[in-house]
């Protein structure tokens, strides 16, 4: 099945207006010693009940676990039906990145009200339309505040370590320094941070609550940025700034973060988005499609693609970045979510992945061994010791269709990084301690 | 005109509402709080459907019409692989599960690295990379680091012909590489002694797509690779126009040492209105240990993660974008070897096909047959007529069609670039040529309706100058 509707015969009246008598012709420009002998070495052709029953029973080798008490960079939260409903009309789904205006408005609207949605979040005056996602978002914004002679970007080691490997990676490619800043007792070491900052640091890049789940001092780290010259860029969950202050409120430059938690299931890992908004003096610094509103000749609200000259079919080599396809339907998917939650919606999830977390935090702690590592205020994740090797929690867990938090080593000791939303159910969490009891019994 | 959801906003109305909180209420510190609350729309369910199908109206996707916009092949998305993405045990896992748990996603991640390890003749293929760009940024990055590696630091230059999409030389940049623009011969092809004088020791790669943006197989591939390598440069395959020959020839076997591939072109996992795609990143052997991290091998009879020995690290977050990944796997097991070949050959013959129905009421610039995409030059007709290659692609949106890709590429002026697909039938391409031919005929009697065009949207051509002058991004 290769989804051709011209039949043999109707190819062939083809191939004889074009003046060939077969397709083979065409392809006289293919080198014979280039052609491919013979045929691609490829599993045999299969019809769609096929497909669909092998690609079935691939993921039903997957482990779907009930319950999930794991986040780290992906979360489990409540999507609406309306959400993916509204998601997966063909219109949006089919049609390619809205270069022709007059045919596209449908896209471009929603990707201008996700542009809103960015701004009401974050705080900031402008968002583009969207970039792959969080970790990349982070390793663009550094990008984007580079000048030539501000090039040194510094991290806090308090981020997620993959946000930092995109950011390494990035960097390492563009020869640019990069200082990891160490944390303390769970957050951004302040001093150690004024110590790093110099007249050629361009930016600084922090995450709020960061990868223990914790809110940083963000405005003792802002005034150290600033005082230097550096911008800010601050990294966050999505759902936490219903509530949390915003990246505008602590001066911040930039606002990245990942867009998952806004209606994107797990996915193991992907489509997510990264979502990248800034005050209104630095939006021709943005990478990426931004989308304005004009008219057209008879004064009617028009979308369009806009600001192309910062992108990279224009600029070329003076782009600010060669991103061309984002992930717009993401995009989109995060704005149908907000407003699907509306305004009490969404802090009413943010509220509850709050005292959810502080629950399970407080039930956690309590047992022997399994303490808070940390102090300090945090959102929805928590890292507690691990008395026993994580390994036997997890499996104990896992027998129950539990997915535990993420082991992780810190200072070489074994501990847990616990993610709680507004999903787990206070039955759920009583569970867990109570598996959590038995297994150091 | 349509209201923007946030005027359609009345406060305390509610869509969804989540349940009861069953814990104790848990006070945020006030310094921590925000001031005021986000301005989300306060909307009902109906009127938020009715909201989005709205805007879905006022959109265009393969599935409402015929799209032969060049270079994005855009051909038909099958619906299985929709409903193979959508499955729980898909979309409900955690990507940092244990591996024991996700046989069944690593499994799709290695056989689908296979087939495209196959299609392509590369040794090796990460799925990392979120589109096109991304992963010619991932294969430039692992050039930058072999040479690196192999002492060779001064090898700076990257060859990028005046064809070439403007990715390539931005990715470029973005490795802080010095882009070299070579021209091409009046047959669109590499000129091969301005490549000869511009390769040297400071030759990193020459980027090429091939299938080139005109739409013609460089036939002096050979000797281009030759010419490249024999200078100690490397060759990345811009994969953009593979559809053209799948199962016919393969970038590995024309000397190719990094290569990228955009699944939702070529593998048919839609564009969702710009995305998410997905860019794997192939290479050969020499190249390989050089891949984004992490990999997935198979290791004791089932499959792990593992970091290539050289690893440049990671460019995103995890493993690449798996659900796309899923689909571009149904699709290659639903055609199988035979079915990508006959795609090719098909979608081969629809261009041509085109072009030679549109030959004689339109300038092709570049003789001979073409591959899977064919370029029209409208500097003629502008000149005679003041309509311009925009007037002609507004007018087709009148007739029905999406239109072509316009200005690109930039070697060929006022120009149309038409990619009509193998999943295309006749009557669509010829109702396309027709509306074409007629437009032609308009464009000399009364060239002002063209001007005009379109008139048949809900929209007619935004002023995008006053759009850049005083810049609206948000409500």
């Amino acid at each position: 099945m290769s989804y051709i509707p011209n039949t043999i015969a109707e190819r062939k009246e083809m191939l004889g207006s074009i003046g060939v008598s077969s397709v083979e012709e065409l392809f006289a420009a293919i080198p014979e010693n280039l052609r491919l002998k013979g045929r691609m070495n490829l599993p045999q052709a299969k019809t769609e009940f096929e497909v669909l029953s092998e690609l079935t029973a691939l993921s039903e080798k997957n482990t779907l676990f009930k319950t999930c008490f794991r986040g780290a960079g992906a979360y489990r939260h409540y999507i609406p039906s309306v959400v993916r409903s509204l998601a997966s009309r063909e219109e949006f789904v089919t049609a390619y990145t809205p270069y022709q205006p007059e045919l596209s408005q449908g896209v471009l609207q929603s990707i201008f009200e996700y542009q809103t949605v960015i701004c009401e979040l974050t705080g900031m005056d402008a968002s583009n339309a969207g970039v792959y996602d969080g970790a990349q978002a982070a390793a663009e914004a550094i990008a984007m505040f580079r000048e030539r002679k501000r090039t040194k970007a510094v991290v806090s080691a308090a981020i997620r370590p993959m946000t930092l490997s995109v950011i390494k990676t990035y960097c390492r490619a563009a020869d640019c320094a990069l200082t990891i800043v160490p944390a303390r007792d769970g957050v951004t070491d302040l001093a150690a941070l004024k110590a790093a900052l110099d007249g050629e640091t361009a930016a600084v890049y922090m995450e709020q609550p960061n990868y223990y789940g914790i809110v940083e001092n963000a405005a003792g780290i802002a005034d150290a940025a600033h005082g230097a010259g550096a911008k800010l860029i601050m990294g966050g969950h999505p759902i936490s700034l219903a509530v949390l202050k915003t990246p505008a409120e602590y001066s911040a430059d930039a606002a990245v973060g990942e867009g998952q938690p806004l209606g994107m299931p797990l996915s193991f890992g992907g489509p997510y988005l990264g979502f990248m908004a800034v005050k209104a003096r630095d939006m021709r610094r943005l990478p990426g499609r931004i989308v304005g509103k004009t008219a057209d000749a008879q004064g009617r609200d028009a979308y369009v693609l806009t600001l192309q000259a910062r992108e990279q079919h224009i600029r070329r080599e003076k782009a600010v970045s060669s991103i061309c396809s984002n992930e717009a339907l993401c995009s989109l998917t995060a704005a149908v979510y907000c407003a699907a939650m509306g305004k009490e919606g969404l802090r009413d999830a943010a509220n509850q992945c709050h005292a959810k977390a502080k629950y399970a935090a407080e039930q956690i702690a309590s047992i022997d061994g399994f303490g808070m590592k940390f102090g300090g205020f945090f959102f929805c994740e928590f890292v507690t010791s691990c008395p026993v090797p994580a390994d036997r929690v997890m499996d104990a867990l896992a027998k129950q269709n539990i997915l535990g938090g993420l082991p992780i080593k810190i200072d070489g000791e074994d501990c847990i990084l616990w993610c709680v939303t507004e999903v787990n159910t206070k039955a759920e969490i009583d569970a867990l301690t109570k598996i959590l009891k038995e297994v150091i019994y | 005109m349509s209201e923007l959801i946030f005027s359609k906003s009345r406060p305390g109305r509610r869509c969804t509402v989540i349940p009861k909180c069953d814990v104790p209420k848990a006070d945020i510190p006030h310094e921590l709080l925000r001031e005021t609350a986000p301005g989300l729309p306060e909307i009902a369910e109906v009127d938020l459907v009715r909201h989005y199908t709205n805007l879905s109206r006022r959109a265009f996707g393969v599935d409402n019409g015929f799209y032969p916009l060049g270079s994005c092949t855009m051909k038909y998305n099958p619906k299985v692989n929709e409903e193979a993405a959508a499955l729980r045990s898909f979309t409900g896992i955690h990507p940092l599960q244990p591996p024991e748990s996700v046989q069944g996603a690593l499994q799709v991640m290695g056989v689908l690295s296979d087939c495209l390890r196959e299609i392509t003749g590369m040794n090796a293929i990460s799925l990392q990379p979120a589109a096109g760009a991304h992963g010619e940024f991932a294969a430039l990055v692992m050039i930058k680091a072999y040479l690196l590696d192999h002492g060779q630091p001064d090898r700076t230059k990257l060859i990028v012909p005046d064809s070439a999409h403007g990715t390539n030389p931005a990715s470029a940049a973005m490795c802080g590489f010095e882009v070299v623009n070579i021209p091409s011969t009046a047959d669109g092809l590499v000129d091969l002694d301005a490549l000869k004088s511009a390769v040297g020791d400071d030759t990193a790669a020459l980027m090429l797509t091939n299938p080139n943006t005109v739409g013609k197989f460089d036939t002096n591939i050979g000797e281009i690779a030759d010419i490249v390598h024999g200078a100690g440069g490397l060759l990345y395959y811009d994969g953009a126009n593979l559809n053209a020959i799948m199962g016919i020839a393969r970038p590995g076997d024309m000397g190719f040492d990094a290569i990228h591939l955009n699944l939702h072109k070529t593998f048919s996992t839609p564009h969702g209105g710009g995305g998410p795609g997905s860019g794997p990143v192939g290479c050969n052997a020499k190249l390989a240990p050089y891949l984004p991290s992490p990999a997935v091998t198979v290791k004791d009879g089932g499959y792990a993660f593992t970091s290539p020995e050289k690893s440049v690290g990671m460019l995103k977050s995890f493993y690449g974008n798996f659900l796309v990944c899923v689909k571009a796997l149904a699709y290659i097991l639903t055609l199988g070897a035979d079915g990508l070949r006959e795609a090719s050959e098909n979608a081969v013959l629809n261009a041509n096909y085109m072009q030679e129905n549109l030959r004689g009421a339109y300038d092709v610039p570049f003789p001979g047959h073409c591959m899977h995409e064919f370029v029209l030059s409208l500097e003629l007709l502008k000149k005679e007529t003041g309509v311009t290659a925009a007037d002609i692609a507004k007018g087709l949106i009148d007739r029905g069609v999406h239109p072509p890709t316009m200005y690109f590429p930039l070697i060929v002026h006022e120009a149309l670039m038409l990619e009509p697909t193998e999943t295309e039938s006749r009557e669509t391409l010829d109702h396309a040529i027709a509306a074409l031919k007629e437009l032609r005929q308009m464009a000399a009697e009364s060239p002002q309706a063209l001007h005009d065009a379109p008139v048949t949207t809900p929209v007619g051509r935004p002023d995008e100058t006053a759009a850049v002058r005083n810049p609206v991004l948000r409500a």
